[in-house]
């Protein structure tokens, strides 16, 4: 057994966030090892998904650490920015940038970040494209993309930074029912190539199937967890199967 | 009243080299308006808080004085009391309108850059980008193009702006075709054609920018950034 | 004033540098308060005559104007478009000297006054006209139809019906061109009338006071832009409607 699968990629230690009064994160602590996929799910606002922007700094823990291959993160200054790119972040709304075509928008940040050259950075961006099956969209703008073909990009554009772990926040709340399923199909695709993920979901049924672990966040709080295959049976999952429904009986 | 049109034709050339003069000074206010714009919007925008602070100052007051009392207090008080009173009244026109436009231009491109989505600063931020390369690549790429629009207008505006320029003796087409009339007289004449030569130029310089307008258009782009929150 | 400074200087010290600064503004109360401010009240007064006497004026002929180029027969709406693109065109001290020393020479004598005010009135109008003419055709076709088929005829409508809700659009623009007003009143002076501007002109060359007339003048425009667009912001949120545009956002 090697080392890498000892140590985990992540280590989140007690952390807490809040605006005024209302308390998003109380306490969070988990960890994930190479490979793992542990999907988030609960009610709306329970901090989901501020809890994959504490992840990666992009919103500042009020206090709380977070350990990347044991290094941390949380209070690293500017070398977050090196951290983050081992972190691919996709997000709801896809944040693809408007001004730029599917494969620049990929180029960018392996251009001015990981300071490739130019053809290096293109060929990248294409196999990217290529990974995601959009590589003939290249030269399109975002405007001129399905939402689904807007997210494989930002998918893509993730992956080409070479990260370990994914961190996806809702990626497919803004699209389509008939949109959602290629999205799902590209994550997949990802997790059997042993990619480990952290994704944040309302989608129960590519929950159940997709995770390692299933995690069940209220009130800031994660209040239940463990192995999706025992969520119909286990006392473990009372409240997810609640929270679940219909679902499940389905 | 226009017994001589001659007098438009005999000075052509001197009118000419004023409305040259004309060009080359809101060419430069229009360029230094620029630079000093986006630095101020950074400022506003990015800055800590006194820097926000202060760049309000400067809007407010290069917007709320006339242009011929910003050319008298440069030229007549400030550029002399700091020793500088063999300034040339071009180079101060250059600065005072500069400055100003600098200040509406800011405005614009603050209007532009909060118009942006928060997404897309987190998106860069998020592939490890700092944030000068988020503002560089991104940001600033994104609003230029959204500003293009109110930019343009500053186009017009100076152009009118710059005959002002006439009260402290700069060689405009202003001042030129006052010159020719003190020569040869026949003022409704002389200063229609100046007033149909601005009109042109006003015109002429909007068709230019509309066709880089087009040219520098991003399909979809700037016609649904609000749907983005 | 360099006197003053020469005088701080040579004498050296940190006290001595605001003894003699205080001095020099001591000095200076008699200046301000026996010559300058009365010559920039004087002048202030008529600056207030000028821009409050052409406001309502340039307001009615925009009025006009843009009415005429969106409802007005075809010759009419050619005669407007020359109109706003020769006023808008033109420089507005162009346009001055047209009024000032033009006119006279085919037998028309304005006076220094009526020049600087007539020109205001045709600059101020042909910029009013465009905004108003954006708010007129921003107001839906269903309005013009609706009045009419309660039996309203043309102009009852425009006026009635169209003009109304125009006018709470183009507000925001109106009242920018108001503050530009005041600001570009000031070229009044180069047609030798003695508003603001060309008090504090005669009084700096007179008494050799370039310093304190630019700066007292500068801060008499500053008041009153200022409180002109305090007075027009509390106006737009007063004049709001509600879901008749974002009046107050502007």
């Amino acid at each position: 057994m090697n080392n890498t699968t000892d140590i985990p990629i992540l280590r989140v230690e007690n952390l807490c966030k809040s605006y005024g009064d209302l308390h998003v994160l109380k306490n969070v602590s988990f960890e994930i090892r190479r490979g793992e996929k542990k999907v988030f799910v609960g009610p709306s606002g329970t901090g989901k998904s501020t809890l994959l922007r504490c992840i990666n700094q992009l919103t500042v823990p009020d206090s709380g650490f977070v350990y990347l291959n044991g290094e941390e993160i949380t209070n690293s200054g500017k070398k977050i920015n090196e951290y983050r790119q081992k972190m691919g972040m996709v997000f709801q709304n896809f944040n693809l940038f408007d001004h730029l075509t599917a494969v620049r928008n990929i180029e960018l940040a392996l251009l001015k970040v990981k300071k490739m050259s130019k053809a290096d950075a293109h060929k990248k961006a294409m196999d990217e494209l290529e990974r995601v099956g959009m590589a003939d969209r290249a030269d399109f703008y975002p405007a001129q993309l399905s939402g689904g073909q807007a997210q494989r990009v930002s998918i893509a554009r993730a992956l080409a930074m070479d990260p370990e772990v994914m961190l996806f926040d809702e990626p497919t709340s803004a699209l389509d029912p008939e949109l959602k399923r290629e999205v799902m199909e590209v994550m997949r695709k990802l997790a059997e190539g042993g990619m480990t993920c952290i994704v944040v979901t309302h989608e129960m049924k590519f929950a159940t199937s997709f995770a390692t672990e299933i995690l069940l966040m209220e009130k800031g709080e994660i209040v239940e967890r463990g192995n999706p295959a025992d969520i119909p049976t286990s006392p473990n999952f009372v409240r997810t199967r609640e929270f679940m429904g219909s679902y499940v009986e389905e | 009243m226009f017994e001589s049109f001659s007098a438009v034709t005999d000075s052509a050339g001197f009118l000419l080299g004023g409305v040259l003069t004309t060009l080359v000074l809101v060419g430069l206010a229009l360029l230094m308006g620029f630079l000093i714009g986006i630095t101020l919007t950074l400022g506003q925008v990015y800055g800590a808080k006194i820097i926000q602070r202060a760049v309000s100052v400067y809007v407010w007051f290069f917007r709320g004085l006339p242009n011929i009392v910003l050319l008298f207090l440069f030229y007549f008080a400030l550029f002399p009391f700091f020793g500088l009173s063999n300034m040339p009244a071009f180079l101060v026109a250059v600065i005072v309108l500069g400055m100003r436009s600098a200040a509406y231009q800011s405005q614009i491109f603050r209007g532009a850059i909060q118009s942006i989505a928060d997404g897309q600063m987190l998106a860069a931020r998020s592939l490890g980008m700092t944030k000068w390369q988020a503002i560089k690549s991104i940001i600033l790429p994104q609003s230029l193009r959204l500003s293009l629009p109110g930019w343009s207008n500053e186009y017009p505006v100076l152009l009118t702006d710059s005959s002002v320029a006439y009260v402290i003796g700069v060689a405009e087409l202003l001042t030129r075709t006052s010159q020719v009339i003190s020569r040869t007289g026949e003022p409704m004449l002389l200063y229609l054609t100046c007033a149909v030569v601005f009109i042109l130029l006003n015109y002429g310089g909007m068709m230019l920018i509309q066709h880089i307008e087009k040219k520098v258009k991003i399909p979809g782009f700037g016609e649904n950034e609000c749907e983005q929150i | 004033m360099s006197e003053a400074v020469n005088i701080t200087v040579s004498s050296g010290g940190f006290d001595a540098v605001v003894q003699g600064i205080i001095d020099y503004f001591v000095s200076q109360i008699p200046f301000w308060q026996d010559i300058l401010l009365p010559a920039l009240f004087d002048g202030l007064f008529v600056t207030l005559q000028l821009v409050l006497l052409t406001a309502p004026f340039g307001f009615i002929l925009g009025m006009l104007v843009a009415v005429s180029r969106v409802y007005g027969p075809k010759p009419l709406k050619w005669l407007a478009k020359l109109y706003v693109i020769f006023f808008r065109g033109c420089p507005l001290l162009v346009l001055l000297f047209i009024l000032y020393f033009g006119l006279p020479s085919i037998g028309i004598v304005l006076g220094s006054y009526l020049s600087a005010l007539f020109g205001f009135i045709l600059c101020n109008s042909a910029y009013n006209s465009e905004y108003l003419r954006g708010a007129l055709q921003s107001v839906k076709q269903g309005q013009m139809t609706a009045a009419r088929s309660l039996g309203m005829n043309k102009i009852q409508a425009i006026f009635y019906v169209i003009i109304p809700q125009a006018l709470r659009r183009a507000l925001p623009g109106v009242s920018n061109e108001f503050i530009y007003l005041i600001k570009y009143s000031s070229l009044a002076y180069v047609v030798t009338v003695i508003e603001l501007t060309g008090a504090a002109k005669i009084i700096a060359s007179k008494y050799f006071m370039y310093f304190e007339a630019f700066a007292a003048v500068g801060i008499f425009y500053l008041v009153l832009v200022t409180i002109a667009t305090v007075g027009i912001h509390f106006l737009e949120k007063k004049l709001a409607i509600p879901g008749v545009s974002g009046v107050i956002n502007k």
